[in-house]
């Protein structure tokens, strides 16, 4: 049974149409799996009695005759992010103690009509605010990566729990959300393929909000082919989200044609910055190679503002956060601490419910919002979002897609950056600018550094083109022939 | 009618804004689709939006955005085609998403204009700075338990429009004028009930004072969430007041947010901690900016109905209604049509003078809306009828009126019924008259002597005898004829 979980998704709906196995078994495997990974603590809550059941329902269905596409019946992870009906949302956060959603997030209520079977709610930083899943209420996510040290390395963040989970062989594929590279960073830490696509592509409805002008639903999963097959069915215009687009949703697996004959592939000069690992910028040139070799034409392209990027995007989502967030208050739902006065009651609930880097991004989101400030940061962050917006648009008026790296080094151990924020921050230096510009960009395994860590390489489509970043990265992982098993496999 | 305070050092004259705050009329509320209905048990009409639980997200109701825009078209202002919703941050239990939705820098309509027809014939234009829509908060409850407070957030994301008039106001009579004027137009059109017990209409008051000839402005307090024209009225004379006395005294006078303590009528400033937000504004990122189109609000120019002004203008023009009468008459759109129906084919004034004095005085004793009069405007004419067809006198057609207020019935069942149509028929007026000559013999020497008055005692006596039925014009001219023998 133990090999069931090592499908990919679009072989195990071949296995399932097939008659080989049922999904009850497929299911029974992963529920195990995730068991036997709880070292990881991938999971929040793990809902094995939904899982069968859905499970049970998908056999009937295909019993029938009455089938519903390739995602029936495939057991997958759900960051705790999203609502699910009856099920405990966290947010990975203390604040939102006992909190049973009496409604579905969009997003998963589209994947529960697919057919999907929940495993379980994965692990994150809390509200999606980090780079390490190292500020979740409920522990860190630990990657099924060990280095040649021996140390454990963080999943990175935040759907670290998801991207674990589907590395360590948990779940067929997962959810994730991506703010400022939310998706994409764990993505290349353990070794997956992590897609955030388009602003306004999937969902928010139903999505706990960190910066609502950034976050975005996508798919985690083991192959770019299992991305598209998650994608196709998380996509799709909701009137609920007035910030979602009317835009009809491609059958996404079928741009995989393996030709990208004459495209031309973007290389952002700004992101060499000074101090990159060699073997990232050898990585980097691989990757050009890989899709030269298949009849790409590299270009040089510039990005001037990219250097403002970092700081544009910290102002940006600590200010919305701040708002956000504010709804957490021990009135209605979640966590209350009790005080003498109203004020007193916020003050002991908020002050125990938010963990330390959800509270930093709160006042450092109230600070450049405040009288005084609001110019200096928030307006001159929001004309900056504009100006990268507006150099990415430049490119692509020469290129198809953009090749870049993911993070500027591999996994990083529990015990290097955690207590310096800046340095924490600087992981998101090459995912935070295509957040901004609300870009669809996907990472994909490209190799692995010196240490045997796996590392991936980015590419950045044009607005709702996640089609050629699909067709690009199938190319590249085809090339790039990762086979390296994460430690906890071996 | 100048407003002047006379102080020791001189005259000081009153400045004064208004900011009115107006639920819309709409089924729904801005961004959710839970019912607006005033009054339903607490906490019945709230969606996952209004209680703002995880990962809600608003979405405009494009009705409300229709009523804003009319109203704006009501006060013959700029509609802006682009305008953006923010978020206006505080903390407070009853403010479930922990800030309001508002319009901050770019409302949905600009400047217009509000013309205000004063008791003394004259009338005043008070300038709208904007209108601008927001969702209104719940209701907290501190008296429903001695230790808890309790939330209904039935309230919860319900549509307002907040009117920003410019400083133009310079005495009471003014500010209630203009609150009439505003809810009368926003009646009109059907955008704003203008129910201040239901605090469907709520207004907030910026007032300072200024020496007379000054043409700068001072320092202004505001005082806010007053529910009644009266309080209005009120709180702005009182404030007024305490400025010129303030100023006179060598003090100044500090910006601040002041409350109205009805029961005393007098003005007190609020804790420092009520007001001292700083409420962090920044466009709301769950919605795009508000881009309407010039067809959009064409549309709904095409379905504006016909406007108070413009309405007594006409009255004037084609009806040759006195101003005041005129004005008396379109105060409220019911009344208005009412009177229209009534005008229908008759004189234009005598219509005028029922549905004015008669049938306002008689909603005004029962204390009823005109929504609520028992007299149809079809009944009232015909009542016309009767009195220009000469079948009832002036005195008969309001006893029937009196009749009809009480039974609803028209003219005709009601005249009937009672036997009250008015006797023209000369042989049996003639008759009464025979009789009363044959037996005051002594009141017919005097008129024949020359006493002119005494025929008044004669024409009671046979309106008395026909229960005042007697067509009067027809009895004078035969007990003239008679007496003189």
């Amino acid at each position: 049974m133990g090999a069931l979980a090592d499908l990919t998704i679009a072989r195990a709906a071949a296995g399932l149409s097939a008659g080989e196995f049922t999904a009850a078994e497929l299911t029974e495997a992963h529920i195990a799996a995730m068991e036997a990974g709880r070292g990881l603590n991938a999971f929040i809550t793990e809902t094995p009695e939904i899982a069968r059941t859905q499970a049970k329902e998908s056999d009937a269905r295909r019993a029938a005759g009455k089938a519903k596409g390739p995602l029936d019946g495939i057991p997958i992870g759900i960051k705790d992010l999203f609502c699910t009906e009856g099920v405990l949302t966290t947010a990975a956060s203390h604040i939102l103690d006992g909190f049973k959603p009496a409604y579905d997030s969009t997003v998963t209520r589209q994947l529960r009509d697919a057919g999907t079977v929940m495993l379980g709610k994965t692990n994150l930083d809390e509200f999606a605010m980090g780079s390490g899943n190292l500020t979740s209420h409920y522990g860190p996510v630990i990657s099924p990566w060990k280095a040649a040290d021996g140390k454990d390395r963080v999943p990175g963040g935040s759907s670290g729990g998801s991207a674990a989970a589907v590395a360590a062989h948990l779940a067929l594929g997962a959810t994730g959300t991506d703010t400022g590279g939310s998706i994409r960073q764990p993505a290349s830490y353990c070794g997956i393929v992590g897609l955030k696509p388009t602003y306004g592509r999937c969902s928010r409805w139903g999505i706990v909000a960190y910066a609502s002008s950034l976050d975005q639903a996508g798919p985690m999963a083991r192959t770019v082919e299992d991305v598209a097959l998650l994608l196709r069915a998380m996509a799709g215009h909701d009137a609920k989200d007035s910030t979602s687009a009317p835009i009809a949703v491609p059958d996404f697996a079928a741009a995989l044609t393996g030709n990208i004959r004459g495209l031309k592939i973007g290389i952002p000069e700004e992101y060499r910055v000074p101090g990159m690992p060699k073997e990232i910028e050898a990585l980097w040139s691989q990757g050009m190679a890989w899709l030269k070799e298949a009849g790409a034409e590299p270009v040089a392209v510039s990005l001037p503002h990219t250097k403002y990027a970092l700081a544009t995007y910290y102002i940006i989502a600590s200010a919305e956060a701040s708002s956000n967030l504010a709804r957490y208050d021990g009135v209605r739902y979640g966590l209350r601490v009790p005080g003498d006065s109203l004020d007193e009651m916020y003050e002991n609930t908020r002050g125990a419910g938010f963990g330390a880097e959800t509270r930093l991004r709160i006042l450092m989101g109230t600070y450049v919002l405040s009288a005084g400030y609001y110019d200096a940061y928030y307006l001159k962050a929001q004309r900056v979002r504009t100006l990268i917006a507006r150099d990415f648009r430049n490119a692509f008026e020469k290129v198809d897609a953009l090749l870049m790296p993911t993070a500027p080094s591999a996994a990083f151990a529990f015990d290097e950056k955690t207590d310096d924020p800046v340095a924490m921050y600087l992981n998101d230096v090459f995912t935070v600018p295509i957040s901004l510009a609300g870009l669809p960009a996907m990472v994909v395994p490209a190799g692995l550094d010196a240490q045997g860590l796996p590392l991936g390489l980015q590419i950045v489509g044009k607005p709702f083109d996640e089609e050629t970043v699909l067709k690009v990265g199938g190319v590249m992982e085809e090339a790039a022939g990762c086979t390296a098993k994460p430690s906890f496999l071996r | 009618m100048a407003y002047i305070i006379q102080g020791e050092t001189g005259d000081w004259e009153l400045v004064c804004g208004l900011e009115v705050h107006g639920q819309v009329v709409s089924n729904a509320k801005l961004f959710s689709g839970s019912a607006a209905a005033f009054g339903a048990e607490p906490n019945t009409q709230v969606s996952l939006i209004d209680a703002a639980m995880p990962g809600m997200l608003p979405v405009i109701n494009e009705y409300c955005i229709e009523q804003a825009v009319r109203t704006g078209l009501g006060l013959k202002a700029e509609i802006n085609l682009f305008s953006v919703f923010e978020r206006k941050n505080y903390f407070y239990a009853d403010l479930p998403q922990g800030y309001q939705i508002s319009q901050f820098k770019h409302p949905v309509v600009g400047e217009g204009v509000v013309i205000l027809d004063m008791p003394d014939g004259t009338t005043r234009a008070i300038g709208i700075e904007r209108l601008h829509m927001e969702q209104d908060a719940g209701k907290s409850m501190h008296d429903q338990d001695p230790k808890r407070s309790f939330i209904d957030l039935n309230r919860s994301g319900v549509c307002l429009m907040e009117i920003v008039s410019k400083p133009d106001i310079r005495t009471p009579e003014e500010a209630g004028a203009y609150l009439r004027k505003l809810r009368s137009i926003m009646r009109y059109l059907g955008t704003c009930d203008g129910n201040m017990e239901e605090g469907s209409m709520r207004c907030d008051i910026n007032v300072s004072v200024r020496k007379v000839g000054e043409t700068g402005l001072r320092t202004r307090t505001e005082c806010k969430n007053l529910n009644s024209v009266r309080f209005v009225m009120q709180a702005m004379e009182y404030e007024a007041a305490r400025q010129v006395e303030a100023y006179e005294a060598g003090e100044e006078i500090v910006q601040e947010t002041r409350l109205f303590d009805s029961a005393r009528g007098e003005t007190r400033p609020m804790r420092t901690k009520e007001f001292a937000h700083d409420y962090r504004y920044f466009p709301d990122p769950d919605l795009l900016p508000l881009k309407l189109t010039q067809d959009f609000v064409d549309r709904i120019k095409a379905t504006l109905p016909e406007l108070p002004d413009d309405k007594k203008e006409r009255f004037i023009r084609e009806l040759g209604l006195t101003p005041y009468d005129a004005g008396a008459l379109v105060a409220s759109r019911r009344a208005a049509e009412y009177f229209e129906t009534v005008a229908k084919g008759r004189d234009a004034k005598t219509a005028a003078n029922w549905v004015i004095s008669n049938l306002f005085g008689m909603l005004n004793a029962k204390g009823l809306d005109i929504a609520a009069c028992p007299i149809t405007a079809e009944n009232l004419g015909k009542l016309i009828d009767l009195i220009t067809a000469g079948t009832l006198s002036g005195r008969l057609a309001k006893d029937v009126f009196e009749l009809m207020a009480e039974t609803g019935k028209d003219p005709e069942t009601l005249v009937e019924e009672k036997g009250l149509k008015q006797i023209s028929d000369t042989g049996a007026i003639e008759a009464v008259i025979d009789d009363l000559i044959a037996r005051n013999m002594g009141q017919v020497e005097q008129f024949r002597a020359g006493n002119e008055k005494v025929i008044g005692w004669f024409v009671g006596q046979v309106m008395r005898a026909t229960q005042g039925k007697a067509n009067p014009g027809v009895v004078n001219q035969l007990l003239r004829d008679k007496l003189k023998g």
